[in-house]
């Protein structure tokens, strides 16, 4: 048995290839675009929307599943309070109205991922609606970024599905498919829908203005501490519409939806895709059909769905299981108070707090690093020390690994804690900068804390000046020419002679020493 | 033993068992036997649980001679309308759709049944997804009255009554989303009482109306659906509609069966025309025993009430065609493939499958609520009727200004044959005028016997109906009436009733 997709016959544009696209620049030529996102986020609570059981993420099919979640006969639901807290929290956060009253709705509709075949979601009564969230998208003078503010329509509550898994088929697509398995772990997860009024004027920055509000809006709900907004794994998925409009219009075009783009990269493209497609429809002389469409992050390229019309009648009703959601005033301000600094603010905080560059900033937000950057100064390295380590010797190793930075030091067990005790050891003289490189191998490949590692591979820097001294000497006379050329005035020529003194003492030396000592032999001190 | 064990209620078995004049695994095995005789004709049981029962009987004789403390109703046997899942006992509503299916879950309300110590009996009949007033609808076949087995026993819960008329258990479980508890009750000649919306857990009630179902209980007496109540009753963290307040005093009112001052309303709109003159006299001579008791009556009106049935009838589909959406052969229950195709789709297995495991009075309520739910004409229907429910709402609080309770007829007949209006769905809904506004409005209603028509010998049933949360006044009156029912008839009514035969085979559907 297979799940066939709905809709066997569509409307067709005789002559026309809807699925050509026509150059950037002649699409931004002739057209406006008009953009809507649709965002749904996993809530990272402990338990599902209406039911007690646990929403880890991979577990074994069908694990984590009750009478409720599956939808067997004479179950009912209970809303999971926390849930409920986080949509309000990100309300909130996104500049909206909180409901007064508002109520869950069933949308019915059959679907065998759906276990009772009506989604408990929310309708003409949504917990949050009316807000704003400001993204910044780089200046178009090229020189830092501006702010473009995407209206938010509205934030609302239901539950996940299931997930279908469509086996014997060569695309793991429904069409082709001899069977199809069902996995309902993630039926009824809490899931928040996001939905932006529509977005216009953002011309050929659309593609950027849509990569921007996720990106912004991703880092919301992470600082919100609601979910854990993982794109590749599901808990945080986006919809694009996006329609034309011939410049000077303001009549909005057909749109289309195309489903489930799930990274931020891939936002762009496919705005920027399906402007070029729909461009090419429009100019010649046909019709958007009004469908979702599919992504395909290989190919770069949106195929056709299923059509999809404003008369989709999925008989909305006032889900009589529950009762209404009527959060108190002082309940929302209490929550109110709970929201963290917005990231925007709290970028511009650190970067001026830690004394960083615009270039220094922006290569740590690209990392990820203000997170580890900040408990690390909280645990006592100075900033650019916490910057140094992170984005160089580690970061150099997660790369080599194909990691990013924070999950490859959540593997290891490195910790802020470790930054600060290899700077103290810089700081007090006792490692140099190729030493502490060393010490950070050892804690890398799991040898130990780094004054353990240190320890265990004999680094120290020579503290015995005598023996400095002595290499010094014997380093001068083996090269009189370049220690003439210091006594000149030439100071810079000093260098070569540290290198050496440096191979002598087989790096356990304090350069900085070394240099002042041949400065002083060279009468240049 | 002089007693009749069958033919004891609950009370009374209740003290038999305290005082250890009998036990459970008797009380049991008699009431077993006793389905085995004429449960062949009745077939109020879908399913018997003979080991089961057994099972908690013998354990609850051994705590009891372990000296350990027990519920009132501990070792009272009972039966279960096969609308609430049962773990472990197939629960199929009646429908094709579900048979076979055996819960991996207890109802709240079982899971109550089961802590009191009480052994299931079996799984009674109703009418598919209790929708019907016959049991006729029922895709296993239809439950016959035990005071004329050429008639209907009611519905939906025509099994639960008729249980508990033809002595095949004491206690019943039934479930009222527009008279299906109280309407049975009446023409069977026992008892039956719809609790105040949320008064009882509907965790585990396979939903027909999510906002109108209510269980309770179906009994022969107003003193053990009292007991029977307060052993279901109360809050359930698990459905979020159940009312988080401490269960009404049922028992203590049933036991003083005190109507000294109250105010009874006879509600203008649920009396007289419409009304066959065997109900309406002996429900003008229980108005008449209630003054007698002290009771002082008054008259109200109660105008939205002519607009509840069809109100009843846009949301009561409505809702019904999105609980019934999960059969869809998915996951439990009935699985059909269509005929003559080839690797069917998922959408036309579900499609074979509700076509041929739904019956036809379902797909009827299917397609009018799907209908009445479809953009375009949500207002009009499904939203209209919900300014009706409001309006009828209103009407109560304002008689309830004027009357402790109300009364009326319970059904505006009494048992009609089979078939009488098995093609004319009108005149079976209008069998409900008189019980479904209490459903709509979410107050708690009960039916019990106030004779037998005049001009057919079969029971007529009395109706009383109380605010939100007072259901405790339904067994006060009901209680104060049944005193002095029993008085003018010298003993029950179920004692008029025709013995059965005892020729039936035993039988286990």
């Amino acid at each position: 048995m297979t799940i066939s997709a709905a809709g066997e016959t569509r409307p067709t544009n005789s002559g026309i290839d809807t699925e050509a696209t026509i150059p950037w620049d002649d699409v931004l030529a002739a057209y406006d675009p008009v953009l809507g996102l649709e965002v749904h986020v996993e809530l990272g609570t402990n338990t599902k929307m209406f039911c007690g059981c646990a929403t880890e993420f991979g577990a074994e099919p069908n694990t984590q599943v009750c009478p409720v979640c599956l939808g067997l006969p004479g179950a009912l639901p209970v809303v999971n309070e926390v849930g409920v807290e986080s949509a309000i929290r990100i309300g909130l956060a996104l500049n909206c109205e909180i409901a007064q009253w508002c109520r869950f709705a069933r949308k019915n509709y059959f679907y065998p991922d759906m276990p009772k075949n009506f989604q408990t979601s929310q309708y003409d009564e949504p917990i949050a609606f009316g807000g704003w969230l400001d993204v910044e998208i780089p200046a178009e003078s090229g020189e830092g970024t501006e702010t473009f503010r995407v209206e938010i329509e509205r934030a609302h509550m239901e539950e996940d599905t299931g997930k279908s898994l469509h086996v014997g088929g060569s695309t793991g697509r429904i069409h082709g498919a001899t069977h199809s398995l069902v996995d309902y772990n993630r039926a009824g997860i809490p899931l928040i829908e996001i939905v932006t009024k529509p977005i216009v004027g953002a011309g050929e920055r659309a593609p950027e203005v849509a990569k921007a509000y996720v990106a912004t809006l991703r880092d919301l709900l992470k600082a919100l501490d609601v979910s854990d907004v993982k794109m590749e794994q599901g808990s945080m998925r986006c919809d694009v519409n996006l329609s034309l409009m011939p410049k000077g219009s303001d009549t909005f075009g057909t749109r289309t939806e195309t489903k489930n783009v799930n990274s931020l990269r891939s936002v762009e493209r496919a705005v920027r895709y399906e402007m070029c497609r729909h461009g090419s429809v429009l100019s010649q002389g046909g019709s958007v059909l009004q469908e979702t469409r599919h992504w395909h992050e290989d190919t770069g390229m949106t195929t056709a769905g299923r059509p999809k019309s404003d008369a989709d009648d999925y008989r909305y009703f006032p889900e009589p299981d529950l009762v209404p959601v009527a959060p108190s005033r002082e309940t929302v301000e209490a929550l109110r108070a709970t929201l963290p600094e917005p990231p925007a603010q709290r970028r511009k905080r650190l970067q001026s707090d830690w004394g960083f560059s615009d270039l220094e900033m922006r290569d740590v937000l690209n990392a990820g690093l203000v997170e580890l950057i900040e408990s690390t100064v909280a645990a006592g390295a100075t900033p650019a020390g916490a910057r140094k380590w992170w984005s160089g010797e580690i970061a150099r190793r997660a790369n080599a690994d194909g990691a990013d930075v924070v999950s490859y030091a959540g593997e290891r067990g490195i910790e802020p804690a470790h930054v600060v005790e290899l700077e103290g050891l810089v700081t007090s003289g006792r490692l140099n900068d190729s030493m502490a490189r060393q010490v950070w191998e050892g804690v890398l490949d799991g040898e130990g804390a780094p004054t353990a590692v240190a320890d265990a591979r004999g680094l120290e820097l020579v503290q015995d000046d005598g023996a400095l001294e002595a290499a010094v000497d014997a380093v001068i006379a083996r090269n009189e020419d370049i220690a003439q050329k210091v006594r000149d005035g030439k100071v810079q020529a000093a260098g070569a002679l540290i290198g050496q003194v440096m191979k002598e003492m087989k790096g356990q030396a304090d350069a900085g020493k070394a240099r002042e000592i041949i400065l002083a032999r060279l009468g240049q001190s | 033993m002089t007693t009749d064990l069958t033919r004891a209620s609950a009370a009374e078995l209740a003290d038999l068992l305290t005082a250890g004049e009998t036990s459970s695994v008797e009380v049991t095995e008699a009431l077993l036997e006793r389905t085995d005789a004429v449960d062949g004709d009745v077939h109020a049981y879908l399913h018997v649980d003979r080991d089961g029962a057994l099972a908690t009987a013998r354990a609850v004789d051994a705590r009891r001679k372990a000296g350990e403390e027990l519920h009132a109703l501990a070792g009272v046997p009972i039966a279960v309308k096969d609308v609430m899942a049962t773990q472990g006992l197939p629960t199929t509503c009646g429908s094709r759709i579900l048979e076979g299916w055996v819960p991996p879950y207890d109802a709240t309300l079982v899971t109550r049944l089961k802590a009191a110590g009480m052994p299931i009996l079996g799984k009674t009949n109703m009418d598919e997804f209790a929708m019907g007033s016959s049991t006729e609808h029922s895709a296993y076949g239809p439950t016959r009255n035990p005071w004329d087995l050429e008639r209907i026993p009611g519905g939906s819960g025509g099994g639960s009554s008729a249980v508990v008329a033809s002595f095949q258990a004491p206690l019943a479980i039934g479930t009222d989303t527009g008279g299906s508890i109280r309407q049975p009750a009446a023409v069977t000649g026992t008892v039956g009482t719809k609790p105040t919306y949320g008064g009882v857990s509907r965790y585990g009630l396979v939903a027909l109306a999510s906002s109108l179902d209510q269980a309770g209980p179906c009994t022969r007496t107003v003193l053990d659906a009292a007991m029977l109540h307060e052993v279901i009753g109360g809050h359930d963290p698990m459905d979020s509609t159940s009312i988080d307040a401490p269960v009404p005093a049922v028992v203590e009112a049933a036991r003083r069966a005190d109507v000294t001052g109250m105010k009874i309303g006879i509600v203008r709109e649920l009396t007289g025309d419409g009304f066959q003159p065997g109900v309406q006299a002996r429900f003008d001579e229980s108005v008449q025993h209630l003054v007698d008791a002290g009771a002082e009556v008054v008259e109200v009106s109660c105008p939205s009430f002519t607009a509840a049935l069809a109100a009843y009838y846009l949301i009561l589909p409505s809702e019904a065609s999105s609980n019934l959406a999960k059969f869809d052969a998915m996951r439990y229950g009935l699985r059909v493939l269509p005929e003559g195709v080839t690797d069917p789709s998922a959408e036309q297995v579900m499609a074979a499958t509700r076509d041929a495991g739904f019956g036809d009075e379902v797909k009827r309520r299917i397609i009018l609520g799907t209908y009445a739910l479809s953009s375009g004409y949500y207002d009009a229907y499904y939203g209209s009727a919900q300014k009706v429910r409001r309006l009828i709402a209103d009407d109560f609080a304002k008689a309830f200004e004027t009357a402790d309770v109300l009364v009326s007829p319970t059904a505006p007949t009494t048992a009609f044959r089979f078939g009488d209006k098995l093609d004319d769905p009108m005149a079976m809904y209008l069998n409900d005028i008189a019980t479904i506004p209490a459903n709509l409005a979410g107050v708690p209603g009960m039916s019990l016997p106030s004779g037998l028509a005049d001009e057919d010998g079969l029971p007529t049933g009395f109706q009383i109906l109380a605010p939100a949360m007072a259901d405790d006044r339904l067994y006060a009156a009901g209680a104060a009436l049944e005193q002095r029912l029993l008085a003018s008839w010298g003993g029950p009514l179920l004692g008029r009733a025709p013995e059965l035969s005892a020729a039936s085979t035993s039988k286990e559907a």
